[in-house]
């Protein structure tokens, strides 16, 4: 690649990352304040907006926005740092980072739907209280799932962000020598946890603050989890701008893009008050980290951290369980603990119309991967042949995407392709996937790519390689672990979109992940069962290949594999 | 006109501070040494002189090799060498894969001249081993061959011995200097060991 074109690089990620964002946005504010023509809507007003307020139970929508993603952020913060400051480097800890990538891996629908089958009041939890006499023999009257306040939802949503988090965390600590901290501040005669929390802590934190910030960003605005697990009348704000935008009447589309900057407001407000209280507890920590007290509470923390992340694993494998156990059941009374018969009937029955929904998702996957995938490459070769790495704001862009809530941008992003009379299918779905499957590749491949040492390429060079066959026959094969590992999570990312396929299809792009969402309402558990379970596969699969074709590849290569 | 490897008046900064000037010729078969304690800008001179210097450092001066500046030209065109500390054998390629690829493309029977450089390196059939489960003599004696085969015309030596094992480390050494002489090719030598300096039997410029 010549350096002309090379230094295109950067404008292209930012058309491809900022770009859609912009347009969205834009397009979302001129209906929000009446105007789109072909609504019939020629002059500016304020219509949308009173319509909006007249909304019955709108401030309690708005209420569990905010409060999904401040409490979301916390607690999953909280049980990433604790579980790190009270286990880092023992056995407990090296089991835990062995988890996080397969976690990571289920799509936020599959957690979701198991997770309500695990603490429904008919679901596995109270199975088993039944069966040790603590329960009655029906299930008992609560409202767990759809709980008026969404604390079901944060709790389906921690329990997807803390392995995202912990990994995010897992990757930054590398940077900072976190062992040496630590031995310095045990020599001086702190506990383990004191010395992580006091040491290791204040580093890591601004190294995942943006991920931080994206989990709080993405809980104040999720739909496809607040769909399966949280409040229904009123839904989370989100969920409720979803219900307007689908409304048949399509005058409804001012109001909901009026809701849609609502959202955008409220996430910013999430993420606003997140950056005051930061600023407030800085201040607070310097002088607890100053105070020279040694021990403060070191057990109790630690078994905060890891009761909170035992939870959190229990809950992602159990949901996993109940999936699983639904899908080859042919009925499952309360409060039997187990299925009287399985049964490959509930899997039969679904394989014709898996079919097309399988297809479509491994097309969508594969097409916005690569692309994805490409663009990632090319700026990493970017930033290494041009000596310049990519700064703070390559990484803010980088999480714009993350960071602006998608009902947001992706509705505005509708009306653009519809004034451009873009049909809607599976290609712009594809091309919507790209906003969210990019940043990933990027953050998964990132790291290796930069840590390779950089004499590999020096000394091919001396050896008479152009900087291309460089590329292609050392930088490459060498990194083709991370290589396959980013376009595992890529593919996983892409494989678990709910909105943009949604929206971007019209509702007509169906995918496992969208069908598996539809069915959440049926009630139809062993059906939900086979689909979910569906959904997740893909991922699974993905992931599987990338640890094993490396291991394939490279079996009579002893550094390539130890190195990872 | 006189062949070997020129530095005219090359001199290196690192955030406005003068760290190094040098000005000297090396000519073919000529092992000259550079000494100097460490972070005093010795493998920065090498990667100056290579063509990848970080863009911290700022570099003046020319590097003529065999009458012809190559200042401006990109790394693989220069035909310089390079030797580091570390023998850095492509741990995803096979020992002969190492030696191919330093053999230039055009090259007719790049195999045989491959299986020919191994038996030189007396490592007759080690050619489809991993470079991994070579000892370290060996996987140094791969790298001076996949260096020899890439044809430099001049050859930079990053303190090549100081992490072998004292009792390979004057085998090496003569291997190392023996084979620059036998294809009279200028060496440049960065090192704080005066073993190496010894051996290399030169001159030598104190930093």
């Amino acid at each position: 690649m010549s350096p002309s074109a090379r230094s295109l690089i950067p404008a292209l990620a930012f058309a491809v990352l900022a770009g859609p964002v912009i347009v969205g946005l834009l397009f979302v504010l001129l209906p929000a304040f009446g105007y789109l023509p072909a609504l019939g809507g020629d002059s500016f007003s304020f219509d949308p907006w009173r319509q909006l307020l007249a909304v019955p139970g709108l401030w309690r929508s708005v209420w569990v926005s905010l409060a999904s993603g401040l409490v979301t952020g916390t607690i999953t913060l909280f049980i990433t740092g604790l579980f790190l400051a009270g286990f880092h480097g023992s056995r407990t800890f090296n089991a835990m980072r062995r988890l996080v990538s397969p976690l990571l891996a289920v799509p936020h629908a599959a957690t979701a739907l198991g997770l309500s089958f695990l603490i429904a009041p008919s679901g596995l939890i109270f199975r088993a209280l039944s069966t040790v006499g603590l329960g009655t023999d029906r299930p008992p009257d609560l409202l767990i799932v759809h709980d008026t306040w969404g604390l079901t939802m944060m709790a389906g949503l921690i329990t997807k962000e803390v392995p995202f988090l912990l990994l995010m965390a897992l990757a930054s600590l590398a940077q900072i020598d976190a062992p040496n901290r630590i031995a310095v501040a045990r020599t001086l005669g702190y506990g383990p946890v004191s010395a992580w929390l006091k040491t290791v802590a204040p580093a890591l934190y601004p190294l995942i603050r943006l991920p931080l910030l994206a989990v709080i960003a993405y809980s104040s605005s999720v739909v496809d989890v607040a769909i399966i697990l949280g409040p229904t009348n009123p839904p989370p704000l989100s969920v409720a701008v979803l219900r307007w935008l689908n409304d048949p009447d399509l005058t409804a589309r001012f109001m909901a893009s009026a809701g849609a900057l609502l959202q955008l407001g409220v996430t910013l407000l999430a993420l606003g008050l997140w950056l005051l209280a930061e600023r407030f507890f800085a201040r607070l920590s310097r002088s607890w980290m100053e105070a020279g007290t040694r021990l403060s509470g070191d057990r109790t923390l630690a078994m905060l951290g890891g009761f909170g992340m035992g939870m959190v694993a229990a809950a992602a494998l159990l949901a996993m369980v109940c999936l699983t156990i639904w899908s080859f059941a042919v009925s499952w009374r309360f409060p039997a603990l187990t299925p009287e018969t399985f049964t490959f009937a509930n899997w039969l029955r679904a394989t014709g119309t898996l079919w097309t929904p399988l297809v479509q998702t491994l097309v969508i996957g594969a097409i916005s991967t690569v692309l994805s995938f490409v663009i990632v490459i090319a700026a990493l070769e970017h930033e290494l042949r041009s000596g310049r790495p990519a700064g703070a704001w390559a990484m803010r862009l980088l999480y714009l995407p993350l960071v602006v809530p998608p009902v947001a941008f992706l509705f505005g992003l509708t009306i653009a392709a519809q004034a451009a009379r873009l049909t809607p299918g599976a290609l712009p779905v594809a091309l919507g996937h790209v906003v969210f499957v990019l940043p990933y590749i990027y953050l998964s491949l990132s790291e290796p790519y930069r840590r390779l040492d950089p004499r590999w390429s020096r000394l091919a060079q001396t050896l008479g390689a152009s900087p291309t066959r460089t590329f292609l026959t050392i930088r490459l094969p060498m990194l083709l672990a991370p290589c396959l590992t980013a376009i595992a999570v890529g593919f996983s990312v892409s494989a678990g979109q709910y909105l943009v396929t949604q929206l971007l299809g019209a509702g007509r792009v169906a995918t496992l992940t969208t069908e598996a969402v539809a069915l959440a309402s049926g009630g139809e558990n062993r059906v939900i069962g086979v689909w979910a379970l569906s959904q997740t596969l893909l991922p699974a699969i993905a992931f599987a290949l990338a640890i094993g074709i490396p291991r394939l590849v490279w079996h009579n290569r002893r550094a390539m594999l130890v190195a990872r | 006109m006189q062949k070997g490897l020129k530095l005219q008046n090359v001199r290196l900064t690192l955030g406005g501070t003068l760290l190094l000037s040098v000005d000297a010729a090396v000519a073919p078969g000529e092992v000259l040494t550079i000494m100097g304690p460490s972070g005093s800008g010795k493998s920065s001179l090498l990667a100056y002189i290579a063509g990848f210097l970080d863009r911290d450092f700022s570099a003046e001066g020319t590097v003529i090799l065999d009458n012809a500046d190559v200042t401006g030209l990109p790394a693989e065109q220069r035909r310089i060498g390079l030797l580091f500390q570390d023998p850095m054998l492509f741990p995803h390629l096979t020992v002969i894969g190492n030696l191919l690829f330093g053999l230039p493309p055009g090259v007719i029977d790049r195999r045989a001249r491959a299986q020919s450089a191994l038996i030189e390196a007396g490592l007759e059939g080690f050619g489809n081993r991993d470079p991994a489960t070579l000892s370290g003599g060996q996987k140094a004696r791969v790298a001076l061959m996949r260096l020899l085969l890439s044809e430099p015309n001049a050859v930079l030596l990053d303190e090549p011995f100081s992490k072998l094992d004292a009792n390979l480390k004057d085998e090496i050494r003569i291997l190392v200097f023996a084979r620059l002489k036998d294809r009279r090719l200028p060496g440049l030598l960065v090192t704080h060991d005066q073993a190496d300096a010894n051996a290399a039997g030169g001159r030598v410029i104190r930093i």
